[in-house]
């Protein structure tokens, strides 16, 4: 299946590529309203077409791209490093640390992160940039998506704490900080990666959904988000395929992410 | 002999479909209705039902917007607008065929001022404390007199469903063109004709012409679209103007386009000195340069051409020249100019320093607009808003909300610098503004609740509203109407953008439609809607 991973990569390292390059390959501004053209089909000058707007679609979903792409990652590095920090500790400590903070991660799993998020995005002041706004809102998604994550690292630093090379490190006389640093946290690697894997098409899909409920990026910033909004309503969906490339992008993008974890987690 | 039968037995058959009249209509209500009770009705759900199955004393034609008799064959007002005398319909019954007299009539009249029972309806009612007193003088005569004169009296009954004192049925017994006959919460309403409606054709022949109404409870406009051109629902009262295409692309001759409604969309800007935003702001949103030039500065056609895709028109100002009586027609659209908006802007001191605009005092001006997350066509109006305004330097935030915070912020902690909402206008002329347009209103968005009026404007609209309301000479009324419009336009607290136009879609096979741009813009003559051709025709 290494081809399957390379074709992963390859649509990866393609998009994120177009994204990063998006202010040398957009042929307009993103912003920019076109209002003599509005909804026009693809042509030489608009590749995707024009939103209602009047907007050059193909610009707007090059930097939509770099935005859901660049921040999602992100994200989710800030939840795998706290899932790994908190999730480690707790495993590694046992105790009433464990106890303390397994009950936490439960509190932030119950708590319904779509209102938390309504309601932080409410609590925000209203002159914020949209780049600020759409990085707060990131960022509060990687504080929110530790929990799960702390769980499973408490369980494997648990089980690693208690194991034989451990014990035998111990009797050699091996410090706990080495020991922590130098024997447990290599091991607890592949399981920090496979969080990270898999929170970035969680985040990439939860900024989706916060768009099109009108609460994700603000105008006139794309993201993927914003220009899945587009797709609402009947209207929309006949008669214009090119409306569907952020749906395939966000498609691709994700299944490419699962191809890249499931490689991951495949013995080799 | 066996042909015969044959004959017979089609006979019967063509009997039976010829009593079977004029089928069933069948569309959506987009909630369940809280209540059955006229009097009790606030939802668009109830007000709905209650078109189609109340009796009224006086009605508003929608379409020529004229009061027309109904129940009521006269009526007289007192010189001190505080009576009226109705001269009622003989020998009508309720839906259950109990008589209907007077005395149903002061029945629901005291059932609607009760002050126990909240009435909605009854609060138009309400210009001052004190006890109705209505006077039976006759089965079919009845003097009504309110504690204090009662601006556009007669025409308020056009929301008075009238209720049976004796029927065992209640409120379930109506004076309307149907009856509510079944009810399942969250899946449909049915109604049926009402045997006992008492209005007749042209040619004698009973109204309504329709045997039944199925309203299906369905929230989703999109599959409510969908049904429709399905041809399982007959009709969808109101539709935006992505869904009017569709169903004029799709279904020729469904699509109607009534004209420019009520229906104005409007920003405000904060004005209230207990709001937290800088004191700089407030002073650029107190100035009526400032305001002024922004309504100049938007370009309002691009936004009906695009946002409404051409079922729109840049608003005029506070009232459409829908309202054909209370529009002041000397008012005219202020065109696109962001030149003269510099101009207006220059005379309070801002300038252009590296295409931004800078106030007198060096600060860059910036604000946000709030308005409802999910509201695609206000989004979009407010990103047009943000492109024009930046071509003279302006920095447009926009801010979309769910739909508690954004109420929280515009009444309560005034957290806010500008705000762009729509509103629905379901009655016509100044009665329903006065709440709006007093500077002691609570609705006074920009400004409310003010205990003495701030401004000199303010003061001269108070003074003309209050002047108005309680004036019985509609020219008088009419004089102080548009001279507060006048005003408004002049200060521009509300800066009107666009009054969206009255968009329907009806099946080609339902008959005598009649569209008009009050609401109900399809049914308003649901008495006389049909389905085959033979009602239909005079």
């Amino acid at each position: 299946m290494r081809w399957l991973r390379y074709i992963a990569i390859g649509i990866l390292a393609a998009v994120f590529l177009a994204s990063l390059f998006a202010g040398t390959l957009a042929p307009a501004p993103y912003a920019k309203q076109f209002r003599d053209e509005p909804e026009a089909a693809p042509s030489r000058q608009h590749w995707l077409g024009t939103d209602d707007l009047g907007r050059d679609r193909f610009s707007r979903v090059l930097y939509g791209t770099r935005i859901s792409l660049l921040l999602a990652p992100a994200a989710a590095l800030l939840a795998a490093a706290l899932a790994g920090l908190l999730g480690g500790v707790a495993g590694y400590l046992g105790g009433w640390t464990e106890r303390a903070l397994m009950a936490a991660a439960d509190l932030v799993l119950s708590l319904p992160w779509l209102f938390l998020l309504l309601a932080v995005r409410a609590l925000l002041p209203l002159n914020v940039e949209p780049l600020q706004s759409v990085t707060i809102t990131f960022l509060i998604l990687g504080c929110l998506g530790w929990a799960a994550g702390a769980r499973v690292v408490c369980a494997g630093a648990g089980a690693l704490r208690n194991s034989d090379f451990a014990l035998q490190a111990r009797a050699l006389g091996c410090s706990e900080s080495r020991l922590l640093l130098r024997h447990l946290a290599p091991n607890l690697r592949p399981l920090l990666l496979a969080q990270f894997w898999i929170s970035v098409p969680v985040f990439i899909l939860a900024e989706a959904n916060l768009g099109i409920l009108g609460l994700g990026v603000s105008e006139p910033l794309p993201s993927w988000g914003s220009l899945l909004r587009e797709l609402e309503g009947l209207t929309a969906i006949s008669g214009k395929p090119w409306m569907f490339v952020p749906l395939l992008l966000l498609i691709a993008s994700v299944t490419a992410f699962q191809v890249l974890l499931v490689d991951q987690e495949m013995p080799s | 002999m066996r042909s015969g039968a044959i004959w017979f037995a089609l006979l019967l058959l063509t009997t039976a479909a010829g009593a079977q009249g004029g089928g069933q209509l069948r569309f959506c209500l987009h909630s369940d209705p809280k209540t059955f009770d006229p009097v009790l009705v606030e939802d668009d759900a109830s007000e709905r039902v209650r078109y189609m199955t109340g009796g009224f004393l006086t009605r508003v034609n929608r379409l020529t917007q004229e009061l027309e008799p109904e129940l009521a064959t006269s009526w007289k007002l007192s010189k001190d607008g505080r009576t009226i005398s109705f001269q009622l319909r003989e020998g009508l019954h309720f839906s259950d065929g109990t008589p209907f007299s007077a005395e149903d009539v002061a029945y629901t009249l005291q059932r609607l001022m009760d002050p126990n029972l909240h009435s909605p309806t009854g609060d138009a009612f309400r210009s001052a404390d004190g006890k109705l007193e209505t006077q039976v003088t006759g089965p079919n005569k009845i003097t009504v007199t309110f504690p204090a004169p009662v601006a556009s009296l007669d025409r308020k009954f056009d929301q008075v469903a009238m209720l049976s004192r004796k029927s065992p049925k209640k409120e379930m017994a109506v004076l309307g063109p149907f009856y509510v006959a079944d009810y399942k919460a969250g899946a449909y309403l049915q109604l049926n004709r009402n045997p006992n409606y008492w209005k007749h054709d042209e040619r004698g022949r009973p109204l309504p012409y329709l045997d039944s109404i199925r309203l299906d409870i369905q929230q989703n406009r999109d599959a409510e679209m969908l049904r429709f051109l399905r041809g399982e629902i007959d009709l969808i009262d109101t539709v935006d103007a992505e869904y009017f295409n569709r169903a004029q692309s799709e279904q020729a001759g469904s699509a109607h386009d009534a004209g420019v409604s009520l229906d104005p969309e409007q920003l405000w800007f904060n004005q209230t000195a207990k709001s937290p935003i800088a004191a700089y702001k407030r002073a650029w949103f107190r100035s009526t340069n400032f305001r002024v030039a922004i309504w100049e500065a938007v370009n309002r056609d691009d936004m009906a051409r695009l946002v409404y895709r051409g079922r729109a028109q840049a608003a005029v100002g506070m009232l459409s020249p829908a309202d054909k009586f209370w529009f002041n027609s000397s008012l005219e659209t202020r065109p696109y100019d962001p030149q003269s908006a510099l101009r207006l802007l220059a005379q309070d001191g801002f300038h252009q320093q590296n295409g931004q605009l800078i106030d007198r005092d060096g600060h860059a001006v910036e604000f946000s607009v709030v308005t409802g997350a999910g509201n695609k066509t206000r989004e979009r109006m407010a990103t047009m808003m943000q492109e024009d305004l930046s071509k003279i330097g302006i920095k447009l935030n926009v801010v979309t909300l769910d739909f508690p915070s954004l109420i929280e912020r515009i009444t309560r902690t005034f957290d806010y610098e500008a705000c762009l909402l729509g509103l629905t206008n379901m009655t016509l002329g100044p009665d329903a503004q006065m709440n709006v347009w007093l500077s002691s209103a609570e609705n006074h968005q920009w400004n409310p609740s003010q205990k003495q009026p701030e401004t000199a404007w303010e003061a001269e609209i108070d003074r003309l509203m209050r002047a108005q309301a309680s004036s019985l000479d509609p020219k008088k009324r009419k004089v102080a109407f548009d001279r507060v419009q006048q005003i408004a336009w002049e200060q521009a607290p509300f800066i009107y953008l666009v009054n969206r136009h009255a968009l329907s879609a009806v099946s080609p096979k339902l008959h005598n439609v009649q569209p008009a741009v009050l609401q109900p813009y399809v049914y308003w003559n649901i008495d006389r809607l049909a389905r085959n051709t033979e009602s239909a025709s005079k």
